[in-house]
């Protein structure tokens, strides 16, 4: 299917449901990939991982009671992301352990109580694959509204989530709360989840939110332009994600994972100072030497007579 | 009023004692090392000293008031291995960070910050670097960022956790000469190290620590060898006197 095609489709008002789709896709990876870049730099993607696993409980019981899934999503995500910020403060367990504790357990728990509603086998595939079908609209602007809220409270504690994930004990002695910071984090994890499930699934929505995140730290060394990048790349693999899902009847989910993937490994390859690739063509002679705390002062090589 | 005042200080963790009946003063213009084996307390007193560990009694007084995060005037330099050097940050942010508290919520760092980080970064001669990867730099600059972003603050007392840990001969005395003249500046400067020479050489006063304070002195009062093998638990052949010139 060509561009035009794609884009007559989604001015079609028979098919209101693929813009629909497509502006939840791109506002979510929006949110994930600026979110994803804390989980990123901080290596806990384990947290993505266990409130992805724990929200579907919660969308299993908002689906038996026929409410909000992602209102049942959030509530029971926050919950769970709440229990690992208090266990972590505690380093001497190790918070992987808590996680394959009660985490898969509250999967199991998600399907079984699924599994007593009528009907339940296609809506398991939807919460697990995610769909671009049956959005309503009211999901719009809580998708649209939460996104806002979260990158807010990025751009307002910026700063300090900075400062814990460079040095949690420095941070401390400066009088942050770095308790409190963290539950902020994992509640905002965890909003950026649950926003994300209704088209990428349950089981792919932790790509969403390092697949980006990880590709633009691979392209760049400064924090700004990665948090620039990262929402970018997930934004951009979302629409085309969309595109090939419609053209080629795929799975929306997977395809748009598959194309940031596909962005990751072309960064991995072609990164400009770090890529696998880009590295190996630059010619040895052209290393820098180490240099001294004065680079200017370094005297210049004469060229040998 | 002195710098810092600790009496009586005791602490436990995880339900064992580690630090018992410290009592040690730091005037400013002091460079004092706090010597003691690996477990003998050294870090936990750091902590002690910015109430970050939870005392079991004893009084920790700052400047003439009780110590608090973020309010007492302490400059604090941790291991180098805290810090997360793969961060996509640069060594003039690495250095604004030290000053987040202090900023506050919901503000951007402005003309007052920009200045106190750049006279840091002068201080430890890292200005030509300001804008290189933190990863990008060897250990002896990564620990001069560590004490840019301490000095950052302004502050009158200055706690160093290890900083010559591997580091060479050169770096270690180029620091050293470093923290010679902060403590010169009118600045208490109490720092921790397994670095005897250097510690010998350079501080104006050595703090032998193993749970407790087994001596407190001047370098050259400090030759009894049974002070140092109390402290280090080492017989009295051991090459550490040597190290030392205790007899
Ligand atoms: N979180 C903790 N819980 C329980 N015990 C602890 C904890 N942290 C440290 N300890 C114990 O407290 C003692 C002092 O530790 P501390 O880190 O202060 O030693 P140190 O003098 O800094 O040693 P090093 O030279 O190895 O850095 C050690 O015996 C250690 O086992
Ligand atoms: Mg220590």
């Amino acid at each position: 299917m060509s561009i035009t095609e794609f884009l007559t489709d989604l001015l079609n008002p028979d098919l209101a449901f693929l813009p629909k789709a497509l502006a939840i896709a791109v506002m979510s990876s929006i949110v994930c990939g600026v979110v994803g870049c804390y989980v990123v730099l901080r290596g806990m993607a384990f947290i993505g991982d266990a409130v992805a696993h724990a929200v579907f409980p919660g969308i299993a019981v908002a689906f038996v009671l026929q409410g909000s899934l992602v209102l049942g999503g959030a509530v029971a995500g926050v919950a769970t992301a709440l229990l690992i910020a208090i266990f972590s403060q505690n380093r001497r367990v190790k918070e992987d352990s808590i996680i394959g504790v009660f985490l898969v357990g509250a999967f199991a728990l998600g399907i079984v109580i699924i599994s007593q509603a009528p009907g339940y086998a296609g809506s398991l595939q939807q919460f697990l694959f995610g769909s671009i079908t049956g959005i309503p609209d009211r999901d719009l602007y809580v998708v649209g509204g939460a996104g806002l809220v979260i990158l807010g409270l990025v751009l307002a504690l910026h700063k300090e989530f900075v400062a814990v994930c460079l040095d949690r004990e420095m941070s401390r002695a400066m009088g942050l709360s770095v308790f409190w910071l963290d539950i902020v984090l994992y509640v905002l994890v965890t909003l950026a989840v649950v926003i994300s499930l209704q088209t990428i699934g349950n089981i792919l929505v932790l790509a969403l939110l390092i697949t980006p995140a990880a590709a633009a730290r691979l392209l760049t060394d400064r924090l700004g332009v990665m948090m620039l990048l990262a929402p970018l790349i997930g934004g951009v693999s979302a629409t085309v994600g969309l595109y090939l899902s419609w053209s080629y009847d795929t799975p929306v989910g997977g395809t748009i994972v598959l194309v940031a993937t596909a962005v990751f490994l072309a960064a991995w390859l072609f990164a400009p100072r770090h890529g696998l690739l880009t590295r190996r063509w630059r010619r040895p002679g052209g290393q820098e030497l180490g240099d001294d705390a004065h680079p200017s002062s370094r005297p210049a090589l004469s060229p040998a007579k | 009023m002195r710098a810092l005042d600790i009496e009586g200080l005791d602490v436990d963790l995880g339900g064992r004692p580690v630090l018992r009946d410290i009592r040690l003063h730091l005037d400013r213009g002091e460079l004092v090392g706090l010597l003691g084996p690996n477990g003998a307390g050294k870090t936990t007193l750091l902590r002690a000293i910015l109430s970050l560990a939870r005392t079991r009694g004893g009084t920790v007084t700052v400047e003439g008031k009780p110590s608090r995060p973020g309010r007492s005037d302490i400059g604090y330099v941790p291991q180098r291995h805290e810090f997360t050097w793969d961060f996509p940050i640069s060594v003039e942010q690495a250095v604004m960070s030290g000053r987040t508290g202090r900023i506050g919520l919901l503000r951007r760092p402005g003309v007052t910050d920009w200045r106190a980080v750049g006279d840091a970064l002068d201080r430890v001669q890292l200005t030509g670097l300001r804008r290189r990867p933190v990863g990008e730099l060897s250990g002896g600059q990564r620990q001069r960022i560590l004490v840019a972003r301490a000095l950052a603050l302004g502050p009158r007392i200055l706690l160093l956790d290890e900083p010559f840990t591997g580091l060479d001969m050169p770096t270690q005395e180029l620091l050293g000469d470093l923290f010679t003249s902060l403590a010169r500046e009118d600045r208490a400067v109490l720092m921790t190290t397994h670095d005897l020479v250097a510690a010998v050489d350079s501080c104006t006063r050595l703090v032998l620590l193993n749970g407790r304070i087994i001596a407190d002195g001047q370098p050259a009062d400090l030759q009894d060898a049974e002070l140092w093998t109390t402290t280090f638990g080492v017989s009295v052949t051991s090459p550490l006197l040597k190290l030392v010139r205790a007899t």
